[in-house]
């Protein structure tokens, strides 16, 4: 590995770390989604089983989670979408950056106000 | 005086750079592109999922086996959570798999990864599909009125 890593153009850079965050909030996204499959399934088992992890995913705990998880599905959202401009749009490469900034400015609003509603329904007294 | 050279390596191509019906042909690109079309896709119907289902009404207080019965009564729901089911399994084994190639430097250990991967995704798929298009609002413990 170069000692003079940030004489490159790409390792260390926004470029960089946006395609590590991609990458995990891909996976993270991935393993819950076979969770959530699984968890769907119990419908068609039994009405009562599936309310009962339903309720698991009621409490403030797990709210907590799948705020979470929500910030990964946005980044990863909004980051595909400037993967999308980069690949596509002829000025995409030249302004990669300043895109990476539009999808953290997009990202802290969503969530914003994602995280709100939800963690005020999840903690609130319903 | 003339002197004449022959084409440069003529015949003696290493087989490694050939090009032609012998590679994998488009499937990389066509992986890369379903990646690009399925993402979009996807953000349409994700954030419609988490807006119906979470952000709306009482949001996931709301949510129980009626909820989802009173959702599936509508084909509109059915065909949008399929689409999402598969859409959402073949984007992200899509990306699995590159990771799996990316870090797995064994041959025998990215076979075994993926060959897992395939098998979950596929056993996903199924049983997904099964419980969308086989619902039943009645089915054991329903405490639903039409029951």
């Amino acid at each position: 590995m170069s000692k003079t890593s940030s004489g490159t153009l790409y390792r260390g850079h926004e470029g960089m770390w946006s395609w590590v965050g991609h990458r995990v909030t891909g996976v993270v996204i991935f393993l819950y989604l076979l969770v959530h499959v699984l968890d769907t399934a119990m419908v068609r088992v039994d009405a009562g089983a599936y309310d009962a992890i339903i309720s698991t995913y009621q409490t403030p705990w797990m709210a907590l989670g799948e705020t979470g998880l929500v910030a990964a599905i946005l980044f990863h959202a909004f980051n595909g979408l400037r993967l999308i401009l980069v690949d596509f749009w002829k000025q995409g490469t030249k302004y990669q950056r300043q895109l990476l900034w539009g999808v953290l400015i997009l990202w802290v609003i969503v969530f914003a106000g994602f995280a709100i509603r939800h963690l005020s329904i999840a903690f609130g007294s319903h | 005086m003339s002197v004449s050279i022959p084409a440069p390596r003529s015949q003696r191509i290493d087989p490694k750079y050939k090009r032609g019906p012998k590679s994998r042909g488009s499937f990389e690109m066509l992986a890369w592109l379903f990646m690009r079309l399925s993402g979009v896709v996807l953000i349409v119907l994700i954030f419609g999922h988490l807006i119906s289902n979470l952000m709306v009404g009482e949001g996931i207080s709301g949510i129980s086996f009626g909820f989802v019965a009173g959702k599936w009564a509508s084909p509109l729901w059915q065909f949008w959570d399929l689409a999402m089911l598969w859409l959402a399994m073949l984007h992200g084994t899509n990306g699995v798999r590159t990771i799996i190639n990316d870090y797995a430097e064994k041959h025998a250990t990215r076979a075994w990864l993926k060959g897992i991967l395939y098998v979950a995704t596929i056993f996903i798929i199924v049983l997904g599909s099964l419980v969308i298009f086989t619902f039943d609002p009645c089915v054991a413990g329903s405490q639903l009125p039409q029951c």
